[in-house]
C-alpha cells in the first residue's frame, strides 16, 4: 500500500477572514500601522520644534483642519484598542500565584489600567492641563 | 432511541484512487445524546465501513478524534450534535497533511514534541534509598494546569503561524516544555531552551491565542508560550548587561 499524504494549500493572504478570533487578532495587529504612524508624526514635531517657535507653532496649525482631526482621532481610537487587547491578556503572561492558588487574571488587568490613567494624569499634569 | 436524521459532509480521500480530497454526504439516525463520534461510528457500521478516522477512548482523554467541525478544531467524542444545526462539516486536523480520509499524518508534531524533551530531567540524581523527589502542592499547582495536554493537536489546527510557517514548534510541544520547565523538580531547562528560544520556537508566535479558545482540557498554551517569551527575554538581559553572568 502506498502512502500519499495529501497536503492543503492555505492562503497566505485571506487566512484571517476564515474565523473571527483570527480577524479580532488582526485589528490587534493592524493598529500598530497607526501608532507607527503616529510616531513619525511625533518625530516631525520635534524636527519643527528644533527649528524654533514660529515653525513649530506653523506644524500646529497644519494639525488643526477636519482631516487631521479626523486622522489623530483615528490614532486614538486604534491606540485605545491596542493598549486595552493588550492589557486584556496580560494574565496569560504574568500569572500571579499565591500560594496554592493563582490571583485572578482580572485583578492584573485592573493593575494595568491603573497604572495607566496614573502615568496619563502624571503627563497630562507635567504639561500643565490642570 | 428517540432518533432525529443527521447529515454530515465528510471529507474523503483515499490515496490510491484519489487525486484530491472530496466530500461525501452521510445521513445518519442519531440519539439526542450522541456526539459526531457516534455518528461516524454509526456509518462505519451500517453505512460505509470504507471511511477511516482515529479514535479510542470517546471521553477526551486520549486526544486521538481531533477532526474540523464546521470549520472548528473539536475532538468528535467532545462535539455533541445537538449543538450543530443543518449539514455539519467534518474534515481532517488543519494544518495537517491527510493520510487518508479523516485520518492527518502527525509525523511533523511527534518528531517537535520528541525535540523539547518532555520528560523530567532530573536537577540531582538521589539514590533510590535517598527516597523520592518530593514537592509541594504550590509548587505542583505552577505547572498543573500545563500537565493536562492529551496532545491531541487541535491547538496546530488553530494556529495560523502554524499554518502558515510549519517550521514553528508550535503551541502544544513548547507548553510541554515549560510544563516541565516550571517542575521544581527538573533540570532540563537550558537543554530545552535551545530548542524553544529559538526563532521557530517561542518567538514565531504572534499570540493570536486561538491555541487556548480550542483547547478542550483548558491548558491555555498561549500563556505558556507568553510565559516562555517573559523568562527568554530576562535570560536575554542577564546574559548581556550582568557581568559575569552564565551563558
Amino acid at each position: 500500500m502506498s502512502r500519499k499524504p495529501y497536503i492543503r494549500e492555505v492562503s497566505k493572504t485571506g487566512w484571517y477572514f476564515k474565523q473571527p478570533r483570527y480577524l479580532r487578532y488582526m485589528s490587534r495587529e493592524v493598529t500598530c500601522i497607526f501608532i507607527g504612524a503616529f510616531a513619525l508624526l511625533l518625530l516631525c514635531a520635534l524636527g519643527r520644534l528644533a527649528d524654533g517657535p514660529a515653525s513649530y507653532d506653523a506644524f500646529l496649525a497644519s494639525l488643526q483642519g477636519p482631516w487631521a482631526i479626523f486622522g489623530l482621532l483615528a490614532v486614538l481610537i486604534f491606540a485605545v484598542h491596542n493598549a486595552t487587547s493588550w492589557f486584556n491578556v496580560t494574565p496569560k503572561a504574568m500569572p500571579v500565584q499565591i500560594g496554592e492558588e493563582f490571583l485572578p487574571g482580572k485583578f492584573v488587568v485592573v493593575a494595568h489600567y491603573a497604572v495607566w490613567i496614573i502615568v496619563s494624569l502624571t503627563v497630562l499634569f507635567l504639561a500643565g492641563v490642570f | 432511541m428517540n432518533a432525529r436524521i443527521v447529515e454530515l459532509d465528510v471529507l474523503r480521500y483515499d490515496p490510491e484512487t484519489d487525486s484530491e480530497p472530496h466530500f461525501q454526504r452521510y445521513t445518519v439516525p442519531c440519539a439526542e445524546e450522541w456526539v459526531v463520534l457516534d455518528a461516524l461510528n454509526a456509518v462505519k457500521e451500517s453505512i460505509d465501513p470504507t471511511l477511516n478516522y482515529r479514535w479510542s477512548c470517546h471521553m477526551a482523554v486520549c486526544g486521538s478524534c481531533g477532526m474540523m467541525i464546521n470549520g472548528e478544531p473539536k475532538l468528535s467524542c467532545h462535539a455533541f450534535l445537538r449543538d450543530y444545526a443543518g449539514v455539519s462539516r467534518v474534515e481532517p486536523l488543519a494544518n495537517f497533511p491527510i493520510e487518508r480520509d479523516l485520518i492527518t499524518v502527525a509525523d511533523d508534531f511527534i518528531d517537535k514534541l520528541k525535540r523539547v524533551k518532555p520528560y523530567l530531567i532530573p536537577a540531582r540524581n538521589e539514590a533510590v534509598p535517598d527516597g523520592e523527589y518530593k514537592q509541594t502542592p504550590a509548587q505542583l499547582m505552577k505547572y498543573r494546569q500545563f500537565s493536562m495536554c492529551i496532545n491531541c493537536m487541535l491547538c496546530y489546527a488553530a494556529c495560523p503561524e502554524y499554518a502558515l510557517q510549519p517550521m514553528f514548534l508550535g503551541p502544544a510541544a513548547i507548553a510541554l516544555a515549560h510544563r516541565y520547565n516550571l517542575d521544581s523538580r527538573d533540570g532540563g531547562r537550558d537543554e530545552r531552551q535551545e530548542v524553544i528560544a529559538s526563532h521557530a520556537g517561542v518567538w514565531e508566535c504572534s499570540f493570536v491565542g486561538a491555541c487556548s479558545e480550542v483547547c478542550p482540557k483548558a491548558v491555555d498554551p498561549a500563556a505558556a508560550l507568553q510565559q516562555v517569551k517573559v523568562a527568554s527575554t530576562i535570560d536575554w538581559f542577564k546574559e548581556h548587561l550582568l557581568p559575569g553572568a552564565r551563558k
